[in-house]
């Protein structure tokens, strides 16, 4: 479905006596369609196998034997078939599959979320009969049942096309909801006591061809009619889904996916599909804060708050002041900021990342795939980085429909087992930061040198890599923040040694692509350019000579005394950066803090003396870079809450205020000046951002290259020490989670999970209370039994509410080993 | 989680069901009858086993299961009676059997008796259309039933003078085992790919086999 | 066999004169045990496959135009002849989930002769080289699966099923599995979809057949019990021998369930093509006349979903085409007699009520249509019919089945007949199956819906729900 081969070979058909060309293959239903004809159907979804149930889209068809109707969703076109959509057989049929349909379905229309919007009632008003014939009693349920905590289920009003079924199996592998019994009492259904918790449930929500399934965020806010929309980019995870953003009354009710070939295909995973709820949250910020003497953020006027801002940056010299944070903004925003501190204040001290990434070097410097790319049938995708079910759940979507349907071969090289694993070909789990050892073996192994390392066998190695084949994408990431990054950075250039290997991006943070892009690290400049090239000196007044700290560097350097402002832009490190001890000693050590922040979180509220309200996603107008590098549009939809702003606007009035204008009006002012500065935004114009509206535009070229690396050592295991694995959940103590009202309770409560053997040393039941301690910190949590978890490991995830893994971990070790024991 | 649902005897025969398919999914309505054997019906806990033993979700062994009708998902009586009122029997007389028997048991088709003995079942053919009218108790057949036959059916039933009648749930008392060493060989279907050795004959003499 | 005494052996076959392939052992007491089998040949026919080359044993099958025995009708060398090459591994399913109303055979084939249908699976799997053989026998039929499993374990403990088979180079396993109550598993691809554990519903077609895509996604041969159960004799005798019974079209014998309104109902094998419906319900050799001096009314001529046939198709032999020229089938052996006793509408109402509660529910005009059709026919029984009902059940049919559908002549009318088989807007038959009683019942005898309808003209109240037992009746979680 994605990259079809140069297949020029055509076939023609007619369809209603009008000849009509179409490509072998292609299904009559989706060839019809594209040609102008619409055949009705509920059942069939084109990201979806065809099941043929609902029999809406017969036809009649001539396919050289005769007319007959035949389904035109499971139907390939053929060359001379004949096909009429209007004639008598096939307005009988369909009529009756559509009587046959409301023979049960409920006449709710006027109390139904779906009404107006609903392909049922579409067809009923389009073509049905005016009365019905059907007098005897319809079936009847119990009136909708919550299958999960944000899906609601009618089933009265289902007319069982398997579409949510199909996709819960096919699409997610969440296998939740079924079928349940037989015939004229078919129902969906769970199993009992267990939820539809899937990632992904509200895609079932979005392709429900009547108000079957409905979501606990919409239901009952709004009427389809009522609402106004635009084309946009998800914003909680790098995937860059496209999104359709609805709002009524100045207020955003609901997101759909948009069918991107290039990247989601509609889907969106639940934390893309509903974080909107935070947007409208009690929670947001509409006024500036200022920390009175007492220690409280007390509201305050715009003046009097950039005052403090201005005062202390005027204050202090360029290299005690830094700046981390950045990944939640639009490219624009991104572009002025850096602006800001490259070019203005001249200081290098700029990360979007907090220590929980890669290094921007590695990232800008590996030769990149796109999504597509690393799903091409035949080829070979290497997960080396965290679990893309929690991460990148769109990206999760795309590889497993690649690897299930296309023929692609997965290998995992992962600390723990994921939510790829049950399909992938093989998975290899090396000790904790082990990973380049692993890396490096399976080079040598796919050379014909087979060994073992970091605790994964020869014979495992050399089967993994017997069975690399076609392009491989490897999809990078940092697994666990429990161990250097330096270990996955020596992983990524070893298996950069792999013939016609290309790298997929797995950083997750919303738009930390487009950051990087825009300089927003150490060492760089817009345009994916080293400080060292220069060349936007002509329009930045001020660029550093000198490369700069990144959030590690900056938090040392604030601990030791040696930073005075430190700027927060969307930023958390008590709760992200990997090391706690470390953030909050330079947090308490900085003399002013500077957070530009929609939300509060933990390190603002305790430490910023200055906030700045920000809008959020749909309240500002922009572009976003996906993990691909693909800008596309972020369009504003609704205002921000009080006198919240544009961050790029937050940028420029500091700026202005230092005496040092940026010269920006619009955002299309900041995408102009990008354009002229480096010739890899050149295809970002106006023009070519409207006509790519959906796909997007992909940015490709840099000119960063490779860093040098080695791998850290690791000590040696002792026998009573695990090594901790510390991945994200998508559901965490995040801000966005916890302030979208259908989502923070779904963020699990936090346990240390062991595979079999450290868990039967362990001795004691499952959900038993145990200490896990480090030589930074302890916590006491629950223990599971978890296959998917190598001997030796402890898993524990990052940032769960109430358990923060990072209290355990040093980050200038190369692992974190803990102790887990009965207290 | 692992739940606990088979006793040992039964958990190692599962092991052996499973082992007879290329694909362990092909297993599950095995062991659905398999639980019923053991519990008279399929309770919740017998399914996430299932799931657990077949690599599927709890949702798809109940998806699976409900849709077969010999499967209970709640209890029902020690003896299932499914009286056959399809054409056959219906010709001469299912259907006034049923009505009899719902009198002599005091339910109506699809009821269980208060005692927890009878489950009586209205069911299509079963394949003894020349001895209609007919019906099983728990799968064992009685043909050309009478309604004094039924009556005393259940009578025997009830005093337990029906001794190669199994309580619900039990189906063959004999059971398939394929000893290792005469096993052919079950993999999957990956692992089958290669031409059977017996097929090269077709290459050889035709005459060459004599 | 002790475990097996207490159950009286499955009555019904009725040893009369004339050709016997299949039931050639039912005349002993312990036809199904091994030691009978081998005393009488058993296994004789696979050693004889194995001395010859797979595909000279494939093209006997062929010659001997082996037709289906299942329902359909196709024969099996042709259907065996679509398997693509090289694409192993192959499998074999055999179909033995017997369920059509009335048909009654396939259960006696299991129960009284297993080492038939053992040795029959096994030159199939020789003949095409068949990686495993499952042995799908319907979940009711307790006894059936015993004596499968009794006959197993002591052909492989007699190595004549696993490895090595006879000291050869022939290796397959069979292993029996079962289904828990479901017609439409008789369905060639939903008995696939059962095999894989999954739900019975039917697959979408085109592929028309699992030779190109079956179990597991595999090429794979689903084969009814009786038709394997001819390979032995088959194979032993040899295509010629084989075609001297029966005629041109329809060469061998097969097995006939005669039920219903007859004096001596019974399980016959006969010649195919060769034996009429009036020597089956008239002959003395066969069921020796309507009950009770009664008359002829009418006949279902191939199971369930046949369309019924009439006292002036009595001397129609029982083969394909002019059965289906006729307006009606042979299907799987299954003949229904029916004296001038009978309710018209009351018969027609219980086949219709079986494909509503055995709809899978996959296709809409199905899973609505047949309870529909049901409700409507309940009512017109119950005396709460409407005159309108006659015709929209005709309509309702017609949704499901558009177009004529096969239905018998009716001189008295001056309608010929629409011969078989139905179109239909749902993926399998069993949907249009249940316009086959509503169809031939109306043609010919819609003065008895008439008479049931004309006593009520008011608008009904709705009925109680009809369908399903307990256990499909869960409405709330």
């Amino acid at each position: 479905m994605t990259d079809t081969a140069n297949d020029v070979s055509t076939v023609s058909v007619t369809v209603n006596g009008v000849e009509i060309e179409a490509t072998p293959g292609e299904l009559l239903i989706d060839a019809c369609e594209r040609t102008g004809t619409y055949i009705p159907r509920f059942c069939y979804h084109p990201r979806m196998k065809p099941v043929g149930m609902c029999r809406m889209c017969l036809v009649e068809v001539d396919a050289g034997r005769g007319p007959g109707l035949q389904p035109s969703c499971m139907l390939p076109v053929s060359d001379g078939m004949r096909v009429e959509t209007e004639s008598d057989l096939t307005k009988k049929a369909q009529d009756g599959v559509l009587e046959f349909l409301l023979a049960n379905h409920p006449l709710d229309c006027p109390v139904c979320d779906k009404g107006g919007e609903c392909p049922l009632q579409d067809q009923t008003m389009a073509f049905g009969p005016g009365e019905t014939r059907f007098v005897e009693e319809k079936r009847h349920y119990e009136k909708p049942i919550p299958i999960s905590d944000t899906v609601y289920l009618d089933r009265e009003r289902c007319i069982l096309c398997d579409r949510c079924t199909r996709f819960a199996d096919d699409v997610a592998g969440d296998t939740l909801i079924h079928f349940m019994d037989r015939g004229n009492n078919t129902q969906v259904n769970t199993f009992p006591d267990e939820p539809f918790a899937s990632y992904f449930s509200g895609n079932t929500v979005q392709i429900c061809p009547v108000g079957a399934l409905t979501a606990a965020p919409y239901r009952f806010k709004a009427r389809p009619w009522d609402l106004e929309e635009t084309v946009s980019t998800a914003w909680t995870d790098s995937v860059g889904s496209r999104v359709t953003v609805q709002s009524s009354r100045n207020q955003v009710v609901r997101l759909l996916g948009v069918d991107a070939d290039a990247v989601n295909w509609g889907w969106l995973s639940d934390k893309e599909r509903f974080a909107f709820e935070a947007l409208n949250s009690d929670r947001r910020l509409g006024a500036p804060q200022l920390r009175q003497p007492g220690g409280e953020l007390v509201d305050a006027g715009w003046a009097p708050a950039l005052a403090a801002v201005t005062d202390a940056l005027k204050q202090t010299p360029a290299s005690r002041v830094g700046l981390i944070g950045g990944a939640r903004l639009t490219n624009e925003s991104q572009y002025a900021w850096t602006k800001l501190f490259k070019g203005g204040l001249g200081t290098d001290n700029v990360d979007a990342q907090l220590g929980d990434g890669l290094p921007a070097q590695l990232v800008l410097s590996l030769r990149r795939a796109s999504i597509n790319e690393a799903c091409r049938p035949g080829g070979t995708v290497i997960l080396c980085g965290p679990d893309l079910k929690e991460d990148l759940g769109a990206l999760y979507l795309r590889i497993r429909h690649a690897v299930v349907n296309d023929g692609v071969t997965l290998i995992e090289i992962t600390p723990t087992r994921t939510g790829l694993s049950g399909i992938a070909a093989h998975s290899l789990h090396p000790a904790a930061g082990e990973v380049a050892a692993l890396a490096s073996a399976l080079v040598a192994a796919q050379r014909g040198e087979a060994q073992g390392a970091a605790g994964v066998s020869a014979e495992q190695v050399a089967q993994a890599a017997a069975a690399l084949s076609g392009p491989v994408t490897v999809v990078l990431g940092r697994p666990s923040i429990a161990e250097s990054v330096d270990s996955v950075t020596a992983a990524a250039l070893a298996l950069t040694e792999l013939p016609d290997v290309a790298f997929l991006s797995a950083l997750r943070r919303g738009n930390v692509h487009g950051a990087l892009d825009m300089g927003m690290a150490p060492g760089l400049l817009p345009g994916r350019t080293p400080l060292s090239a220069g060349t936007v000196s002509e329009v930045w007044a001020n660029t550093p000579s000198e490369p700069g700290l990144d959030t590690e560097g900056m938090l040392r350097a604030a601990a030791a005394g040696e930073l005075d402002v430190l700027v927060l832009l969307g930023a958390d490190p008590l709760s992200d950066f990997p090391d706690r001890q470390l953030a909050r000693k330079a947090l308490e050590a900085v003399t002013t803090v500077v957070a530009i922040e929609s939300l509060p979180n933990p390190s603002t509220l305790a430490y910023a003396d200055v906030v700045l309200p920000a809008a959020m996603a749909t309240e500002v107008d922009g572009t976003f870079t996906n993990l691909e590098g693909r800008v596309s549009v972020s369009e504003q939809k609704v205002t921000p809450p009080g006198t919240a702003r544009a961050d790029w606007m937050i940028a420029s009035e500091i700026a202005r205020r230092l005496g040092n204008d940026l010269g920006f009006g619009s955002t299309a002012d900041i995408r102009a000046e990008m354009v002229s500065v480096s010739p890899l935004f050149a295809g970002l114009t106006e023009e070519a951002l409207i006509e790519h509206r959906i796909e997007g535009v992909l940015v490709t070229g840099s000119s960063i290259s490779l860093p040098s690396a080695s791998a850290p050592e690791t000590p040696h295991h002792d026998a009573y020490s695990l090594r901790l694995v510390t991945g994200r959940r998508m559901y965490d103590a995040g801000t966005m989670v916890q302030a979208s009202s259908s989502s923070a309770g779904l963020a699990a409560a936090v346990a240390v999970r062991l595979g079999t053997a450290d868990f039967e040393r362990l001795g004691c039941a499952e959900g038993t209370t145990v200490r896990v301690a480090s030589a930074q910190g302890e916590l006491l949590v629950p223990v599971v039994h978890d296959r998917g978890v190598p001997t030796g490991s402890a898993a524990l995830a990052a940032n769960a509410p109430g358990s923060p893994a990072n209290t355990l971990i040093d980050c200038s070790t190369s692992v974190t080993e803990v102790r887990v024991e009965r207290p | 989680m692992t739940t606990e649902f088979f006793s040992n005897d039964n958990l190692h025969l599962a092991h052996e069901i499973v082992s007879r398919y290329p694909v362990k999914k092909s297993a599950l309505i095995p062991l659905l009858h398999l639980a019923q054997e053991q519990h008279g019906w399929v309770c919740d806990d017998a399914m996430r086993q299932i799931a657990d033993l077949t690599g599927t979700t709890p949702a798809e062994v109940r998806g699976t299961g409900t849709f077969y009708e010999m499967f209970k998902f709640h209890p029902v009586g020690k003896y299932v009676v499914n009286v056959c009122t399809n054409i056959s029997c219906q010709l001469l007389g299912g259907e006034e059997l049923l009505a009899h028997a719902e009198q002599t048991l005091g339910v109506k088709a699809g009821g269980t008796t208060a005692d927890g003995l009878f489950t009586l079942e209205d069911v299509e053919c079963i394949a003894a259309c020349t001895e209609a009218p007919c019906l099983q108790v728990n799968y064992r057949y009685r043909l050309k039933v009478t309604d004094d036959d039924f009556d005393t059916l259940i009578a025997d039933l009830r005093a337990g003078r029906t001794a190669e009648i199994p309580e619900h749930g039990t189906l063959a008392a004999v059971r398939q085992h394929i000893p290792a060493d005469a096993m052919a060989g079950i993999v999957p279907p990956e692992q089958a790919t290669e031409m059977p050795v017996w097929l090269s004959r077709n290459n050889q003499d035709a005459g060459g086999q004599g | 066999m002790a475990t097996n005494a207490y159950i009286p052996h499955a009555p019904g076959y009725v040893d009369n004169d004339g050709p016997k392939i299949v039931s050639q052992r039912f005349v002993h007491e312990d036809s199904y045990t091994i030691e009978r089998y081998e005393a009488t040949g058993g296994y004789d026919g696979l050693r004889a496959a194995l001395n010859r080359t797979p595909s000279a044993v494939h093209d006997e099958v062929r010659n001997a135009t082996v037709l289906g025995r299942g329902g359909a009708g196709f024969p099996a060398g042709v259907k065996w002849g679509f398997m693509p090459p090289g694409k192993f591994p192959y499998y074999l399913v055999v179909n033995g989930d017997e369920s059509e109303p009335g048909t009654y055979k396939d259960r006696l084939l299991m129960e009284r002769d297993p080492h038939q249908l053992i040795e029959g699976c096994l030159i199939t799997c020789y003949a095409l080289g068949l990686a495993q053989c499952f042995l799908y026998v319907r979940g009711e039929m307790a006894l059936a699966q015993e004596r499968i499993a009794q006959a197993l374990n002591d052909a492989y403990a007699r190595n004549y099923v696993g490895r090595n088979i006879l000291g050869s180079d022939f290796s397959v396993d069979i292993t029996l599995t079962w289904g828990a109550g479901a017609y439409i598993v008789g369905e060639e691809t939903a008995l696939i979809e059962s095999l894989e554990g999954n739900r019975g519903m039917p697959r979408l077609k085109p592929p028309y057949f699992p030779a190109a895509i079956g179990l597991y996604g595999q090429p794979t041969i689903v084969n009814n019990v009786e038709t394997l159960s001819n390979l032995p004799w088959l194979v032993l005798n040899g295509a010629d021998a084989y075609k001297a019974y029966g005629s041109e079209t329809s060469p061998g014998t097969r097995m006939v369930a005669v039920s219903g309104h007859v004096n001596r109902p019974g399980v016959y094998e006969i010649e195919q093509g060769v034996t009429t419906f009036r020597d089956l319900f008239y002959g003395d050799n066969f069921g020796q006349g309507i009950r009770n001096g009664h008359e002829l009314k009418m006949f279902i001529p191939g199971g369930g979903s046949s369309p019924w046939f009439f006292p002036e198709h009595l001397d129609l032999p029982l083969e394909a085409k002019p059965v289906g020229e006729a307006g009606s089938m042979l299907g799987s052996g299954a003949i229904v007699v029916m004296d001038e006793t009978t309710d018209a509408v009351r018969a027609a109402l219980r086949v219709v009520r079986f494909f509503a509660r055995e709809s899978c529910g996959k296709c809409t005009p199905c899973r609505e249509g047949t309870t529909w059709e049901e409700r409507i026919l309940q009512r017109i029984l119950d005396g709460e019919g409407r005159p309108s009902d006659i015709d929209m059940l005709l309509d309702i049919a017609d949704n499901i089945s558009p177009g004529p559908y096969p239905v018998a002549a009716d001189p008295s009318q001056g309608l010929d007949a629409v011969p078989f088989p139905p179109k239909q807007t749902t993926i399998c038959p069993l949907g249009p199956s249940s316009v086959a009683p509503i169809v031939s019942t109306i043609r010919r005898f819609r003065h008895e819906y008439e008479a049931k309808i004309t006593r009520r003209d008011t608008i009904p109240v709705s009925v109680e729900p009809v369908t399903g037992s307990s256990d499909h009746h869960e409405v709330s979680a």
